[in-house]
């Protein structure tokens, strides 16, 4: 995949660039937004912690192997990884939730395998809904919020159906 | 909502591991994982410091509103209710645009500036206006132009080609905004012409 290699850098250049030629004191205002999300990080760990643990823990226990080989054959039967069914539950909910399945889901399978391309397909063009939702509609008190959730939720339900086809055809020989 | 989730995960991994016989490797994730956690910060902590600061450079350089107004082209059809000299439909363009360079700081900000903007404008009570609805619904989907979440986990697990996967996030992420959005737009513009009708 050369051109998505491309694309970083690239980005990068323009906005160097571009801030050179506008006369904006590149290093600074770097160290700036770095320092922003620096904090931005530190608020995550708290959160981090918890959850992590909490799917570590549901993993050691066994838990998540039982209700994986419970759903697999059907899960297999469509072609969905149901490896994957954690992180499809939980992305619409929590972000960091996610986060945490996401990273128990590499170390199990690998980021190179079907399931952990799928996983990272699904994290990359998915965002946490109930989220958002709240976060917008609560700032303007709408308490009517008509059809915003079905429609959010069916996007998601699209991003999960097409990155298992989108990986199977960048990936998987048919 | 968290509070939920935390609490069933454990109360069931304890109730499973003892009916497995797996307490002991329940107590070990115990000591292990929030070492894990601590880990998988300071490795996120690198890129989305670095993303941070390059997008700051580009808001300061006025390149984010530069592309905002290319957007404004585009979103000037889908939300045809509002006024595109208002300051509803210019945060709702930057909101957009953060959002695809992957700067989820300034993005939310924006997104509850139009929000605040959208309501004054239409004069919203307690229920959404078209614009508000069609506005969050591309919000709950990513517009993200490089994950890079997913591509520095993957590179931290030796992906042995951590970014192979962009191509197929961004089709991805088309469709589902692509579903969305028609269905956040198909039920308004029904009532819309019944409405002019009468």
């Amino acid at each position: 995949m050369t051109a998505a290699a491309a694309v970083i850098p690239l980005i990068i250049v323009i906005i160097i660039a571009h801030g050179l030629y506008k006369k904006v004191d590149v290093f600074s205002e770097f160290a700036e937004g770095a320092k922003e999300n620096l904090k931005t990080c530190a608020e995550l760990l708290p959160t981090l912690i918890a959850l992590i643990t909490a799917v570590g823990l549901f993993r050691a226990s066994g838990a998540q192997e039982l209700i994986t080989d419970f759903l697999s054959g059907f899960f297999d039967r469509i072609g969905f990884p149901a490896e994957c069914l954690p992180l499809a539950l939980i992305r619409p909910v929590s972000g960091s939730g996610a986060l945490a399945v996401y990273e128990s889901l590499l170390e199990e399978n690998g980021p190179d395998s079907f399931a952990g391309r799928v996983a990272s397909v699904m994290l990359g063009s998915t965002e946490t809904t109930f989220y958002t939702l709240a976060v917008y509609y609560g700032a303007v008190r709408i308490k009517n919020t008509r059809h915003t959730l079905a429609a959010s939720l069916a996007g998601d339900m699209t991003g999960f159906i097409v990155s298992v086809l989108t990986v199977n055809i960048f990936f998987e020989q048919i | 909502m968290l509070t939920f989730i935390f609490s069933l995960l454990i109360i069931i991994s304890i109730i499973a591991g003892a009916a497995t016989g797996n307490l002991r490797e329940l107590t070990e994730a115990v000591l292990n994982e929030p070492v894990n956690a601590v880990e998988l910060c300071i490795y996120l902590c690198g890129g989305m410091c670095f993303w941070g600061g390059l997008m700051r450079v580009a808001e300061k350089s006025g390149l984010t509103e530069g592309l905002a107004k290319l957007f404004a082209l585009i979103l000037g059809g889908l939300f045809k209710d509002i006024d595109k000299q208002g300051r509803a439909f210019k945060a709702i363009c930057m909101n957009i645009t953060a959002n695809l360079l992957g700067l989820g700081n300034a993005a939310t900000p924006f997104g509850i500036e139009a929000m605040k903007a959208l309501a004054e404008e239409e004069g919203a009570g307690d229920t959404a206006t078209p614009s508000m609805v069609i506005f969050t619904v591309i919000n709950t989907a990513s517009l993200t132009l490089i994950p890079s979440t997913a591509l520095s986990l993957r590179m931290k697990y030796g992906s042995a080609d951590p970014i192979e996967i962009v191509p197929a996030v961004w089709i991805t992420s088309a469709a589902a905004l692509a579903v969305s959005v028609t269905l956040a737009v198909l039920p308004l513009s029904g009532k819309r012409k019944r409405g002019k009708k009468l």
